[in-house]
């Protein structure tokens, strides 16, 4: 057999990425020295982002299964039953490489990358979130990125028209060379009507459609895959340039197409584009494909097979159809003028083949590329629990309202409302509750259903202790969907973290996977869809640890659901949960004493367990009028956004004199205790009393006014509308001119 | 009523739309796929909102040379009520059945929420549900929402009764505040010389009901319901 150009050096495999162990490895699958497209295959293939080489032995121990749960991870997107018939198909998606170099574009195509990863399994799109990470407010590069990245999320979500409904953004140093973009997709799909990427039937055509492939993003893989230096801005052309016109065409096309029954397969082509798609489909179906590139649909001139075969061109598929339905799928895909063409065909041989102008470029065997495609036990360090910072020891402030307006309008809990205005989160007429929630809520078009769907994480708690950091970021998002009074189904999750070569980041990774593993486990909240980022690291500094989850949860009955807004003036405000003043690394320790330390908040599972539902209890059985999470800033923060929420009403805190250990009064109203909600009713006693039967701890705190005051302890109180102007007021003074 | 929706590449409001319509009026709207040049008989055309052609070019550019927009234009001028929302407003204007043009926000931004508008004539069969001087809560969510005309044409307009909604503030006044998108004179709607196209740049139909926050856009369909019927 001849290979076109099979000269390859190891010098030229190390410049790809591929270690000296990983080449030599590659000889001997081939038997024979790789060409040039060979080698961009492989090390496509086995680049951090596509292997896991460094995850997968600690991703492998999650709990992925459920009643509930129809596809876990392994496909392009999680599915899971919600009943009648219907299942809900979910994933998030990190871009934070990309972001970083071209903020608008990189966001962009996050955004349209994990759409395709929910049409493709034939869903219709029907909410978009993200979590965002952003540098300090301080350095220069910081509004540049956030008023691109907003723009790109935007300019993306909203010309498809998909809701963009919630999202979390932090800004923290730690951020400053590598932001965090990280973009999910919920989708709706009749759950006997789900495709996948699998390929059948030697002899069937292999059809690609969509856009036309050019030379962008060529190695966007395997620049994911590396850490940053001072360089980074020359990675510019390995990022790729998004068309949302487009692939709104192929969105409807696709959905069209899957109505009949003509797909045998589908995958979409994301990173690593037409490589990593055809390995997926012809390996998982136990076949080879032979590929003829020039049938490729380009838009340049000239394009090696190299440059096919690792463009990351956006908006494409590939697909393989039953052989009698290509008529009805090419006039449906020239109907929304897209590209349709025959590419090549499936074989018996096992090996992918690719040829061009009449010659092999590569002829690989794919079950030898994927399974020894590398794994590595990276040595890692357990990071040690620090000191609990005794909240006695924290000086009370001068006055616990300046506290709490200083903390409502930091970086960290300022009002979003200037990004989530710049998303189209009204758009298919079923969001029902809006942006600045706990969770957004969704409703099912034709039922009585909706779903909740949040995302979360608390990254300094991860830096701090990163197994309790994990444990919590799975338990807030359960928590933010059930104070929704939704039942959590599960969740998908991103992990963002350093140079897993390091042991210290490594054992980051391992910690905040062991806390998920337990928190995911025991709240019957599997993972079913997720994604690694690794490598997010600037001249040797790492990003703090940010494993993002995602949570779904379902509502039987939406009419049936809570908003965190207080409602009527004169209700009793009810903590439920227990206190004990919890400051070491809250946001008052950092932003008001300046201190980022100190052991994080524990989780207690049971607890969390109980309490949850408890109060979805509540809100089902219609007994609470509004219902918040505690997380960032504790018990006064949440109770001034329920107010600022609110049409002008207020709230009269009593902070009780016997708070547990003599704590003082900040410790109770700023700690971060976990496992707490605050919900408000008419009749305080009674939920008291329910609460009691339960065994779940709660008290009255205080009550809902219509003196459009705050009043936290005695005469200490302040007006919302001061409130209100710098909580609503940080992000767009400080976005002002950008 | 019968009514029809033109559906052109990158339309993306068009369910939202049959759905308001067909709440309202318990008919079933026909989809029109922009390359036809025929249109069923009805009552009501619709030009709903969207990114049609991406916005590319400029919004509504390419979508007015459409076979189906010729059609849309003769029906309009035989009398058949027209309405353009947000991307069709755009393209409404683009093809001349209303005056004007609709510019990038002043902000340079997407703006997404609900805005306040006061309806300033119920002389026409999408507005006589509401009371002249009435305030209404409907969201917008555009890009290209800053109505432009020159002052001779603003000017007949307001002579001829052609504005059909304003932004305003909170107290129903009409300052810079309450139009966050820069239009002249705060214009949010307007009709043509017959009184019976109407470009709308809020979403009527995503103020229709209750559970979604606000139903300020059903009296529009009701109205249409009742006189075309």
């Amino acid at each position: 057999m001849t290979i076109a150009n099979a000269t390859i050096s190891l010098e030229q495999a190390t410049e790809h990425g591929l270690s000296e162990e990983e080449y030599a490895n590659i000889l001997e699958i081939l038997d024979r020295e790789p060409s040039l497209t060979e080698l961009g295959i492989f090390s496509s293939m086995w680049s951090e982002h596509c292997s896991y080489k460094s995850s997968k032995k600690w991703l492998k121990t999650l709990p992925t299964e459920g009643p509930q749960v129809i596809q876990g991870p392994g496909e392009n997107a999680g599915v899971v039953d919600i009943g009648d018939g219907q299942a809900v198909v979910f994933k998030i998606e990190s871009h934070n490489h990309p972001s970083f170099i071209e903020p608008y574009q990189g966001a962009a195509t996050g955004v349209g990358g994990i759409l395709r990863d929910v049409f493709t399994m034939g869903a219709r799109p029907i909410a978009n979130l993200n979590a965002l990470r952003f540098g300090d407010p301080a350095h220069p590069k910081t509004r540049h990125l956030v008023s691109g990245v907003v723009a790109g999320i935007g300019g993306y979500g909203n010309c498809i028209g998909v809701p963009t409904v919630a999202g979390e953004v932090n800004f923290h140093a730690a951020y400053n060379g590598n932001i965090l973009v990280n973009a999910m997709t919920v989708g709706l799909a009749p759950a006997d009507r789900i495709f996948y990427s699998a390929a059948a039937g030697a002899g069937n055509p292999v059809i690609y459609v969509g856009a036309k492939t050019g030379r962008d993003g060529i190695h966007g893989a395997t620049m994911a895959s590396a850490e940053f230096n001072e360089d980074a801005e020359e990675k510019r052309p390995t990022v790729q340039v998004g068309d949302p016109f487009t692939e709104k065409l192929l969105l409807e096309a696709c959905l069209e197409l899957m109505a009949e029954d003509a797909i045998i397969a589908i995958q979409d082509m994301g990173a690593a584009g037409l490589t990593s798609s055809s390995v997926e489909m012809a390996g998982k179906g136990g076949l080879g494909m032979e590929l003829d590139l020039d049938a490729v649909p380009v838009r340049e001139e000239a394009m090696t097979a190299y440059e096919i075969m690792l463009s990351e061109s956006q908006e494409r598929m590939l697909m393989v159809l039953k052989p009698e339905a290509e008529a009805k799928a090419r006039a449906i895909f020239e109907r929304w003028g897209l590209d349709f063409a025959i590419i090549g065909r499936l074989t018996t041989t096992g090996r992918l083949v690719i040829n061009k102008e009449g010659a092999t470029q590569a002829d690989i065997p794919i079950d030898p590329m994927v399974d020894q495609s590398p794994e590595y036990d990276r040595p890692w360090e357990a990071a040690p629990l620090p000191a609990v910072v005794d909240a006695a020891s924290v000086p009370a402030p001068t006055s616990l309202s300046e506290a709490l307006a200083t903390l409502m309008a930091s970086p960290d809990l300022a009002s979003r409302r200037w990004i989530w205005e710049q998303y189209d989160h009204l758009i298919m007429n079923d969001t029902i509750v809006r942006p600045g929630g706990d969770a957004a809520v969704v409703r099912v078009r034709d039922t009585e259903k909706a779903l909740a769907m949040t995302v979360d994480c608390t990254p300094r708690y991860c830096l701090a202790h990163p197994e309790t950091g994990g444990a919590q970021a799975v338990v807030e998002a359960w928590r933010n969907l059930t104070a929704t009074g939704a039942t959590p189904l599960a969740l998908t999750n991103n992990m963002n973290f350093g140079n897993p070569e390091r042991p210290r980041i490594m054992g980051q990774f391992v910690g905040c996977i062991a806390g998920m593993r337990a928190a995911a486990a025991h709240l019957d909240f599997p993972v079913v869809s997720g994604n690694v980022s690794l490598y997010n690291e600037t001249d040797g500094e790492a990003i703090l640890p940010t494993p993002v989850i995602g949570g779904v949860g379902v509502l039987t009955d939406v009419s049936k659901h809570a908003t965190l807004a207080l409602k009527a003036a004169g209700e009793a405000i009810i903590l439920i949960g227990e206190t004990v003043g919890w400051l070491g690394q809250s946001l008052y320790l950092r932003e008001i004493e300046g201190r980022e330390e100190g052991a994080p908040p524990p989780i207690d599972l049971d607890t969390e367990k109980a309490n949850g539902a408890f109060v979805r209890g509540l809100i089902q059985g219609g007994k609470i009028s509004a219902s918040h999470d505690l997380s960032d800033g504790g018990l006064a923060v949440a109770v001034a956004e329920m107010a600022l929420a609110s049409r002008g009403l207020g709230a009269i805190l009593d902070i009780p004199g016997d708070i547990p250990g003599n704590k003082p009064p900040h410790a109770f109203l700023f700690g971060e205790d976990q496992a707490r909600y605050v919900v408000t009713a008419g009749d305080g006693e009674a939920i008291l009393s329910e609460a009691r039967d339960a065994g779940v701890p709660a008290r009255v705190i205080g009550r809902t006014s219509d003196d459009g005051l705050l009043t936290l302890l005695g005469s200490d109180a302040i007006s919302l509308d001061m409130l209100r102007s710098g909580h609503e007021g940080w992000l767009p003074d400080y976005m002002r001119g950008a | 009523m019968k009514s029809a929706i033109i559906v052109f590449p990158g339309t993306n409001r068009e369910r939202d739309m049959a759905l308001a319509l067909e709440q309202s009026s318990g008919v079933e709207p026909t989809l029109v796929w922009y390359t036809d040049s025929e249109l069923p008989k009805v009552d009501l055309i619709v030009v709903p909102g969207g990114f049609a052609y991406g916005d590319y070019l400029r919004a509504g550019a390419m979508a007015s040379r459409a076979p189906a927009m010729r059609a849309v234009v003769e029906r309009a001028e035989n009398g058949t009520a027209v309405l353009g929302v947000c991307n069709g407003f755009q393209v409404l204007t683009e093809i001349g059945l209303l005056p004007g043009a609709l510019m990038r926000n002043a902000a340079l931004k997407f703006i997404c929420r609900n805005l306040d508008l006061r309806v300033e004539t119920t002389d026409t069969v999408f507005t006589s549900g509401y009371a002249k001087g009435q305030c209404l809560s409907i969201p917008v969510a555009h890009n290209d929402g800053n109505y432009y005309a020159d002052d001779a044409t603003l000017d007949r307009l307001e002579g001829e009764d052609r504005v059909a909604f304003r932004y305003v503030d909170i107290e129903g006044r009409t300052t810079d505040v309450g139009n966050p998108n820069g239009s002249a004179r705060s214009i949010a709607g307007v009709l043509s010389e017959n009184r019976r196209v109407l470009g709308f740049m809020p979403h009527p139909e995503n103020a229709t009901d209750p559970a979604l926050g606000g139903v300020d856009g059903k009296p529009l369909f009701s109205a249409l319901v009742e006189a075309l019927s």
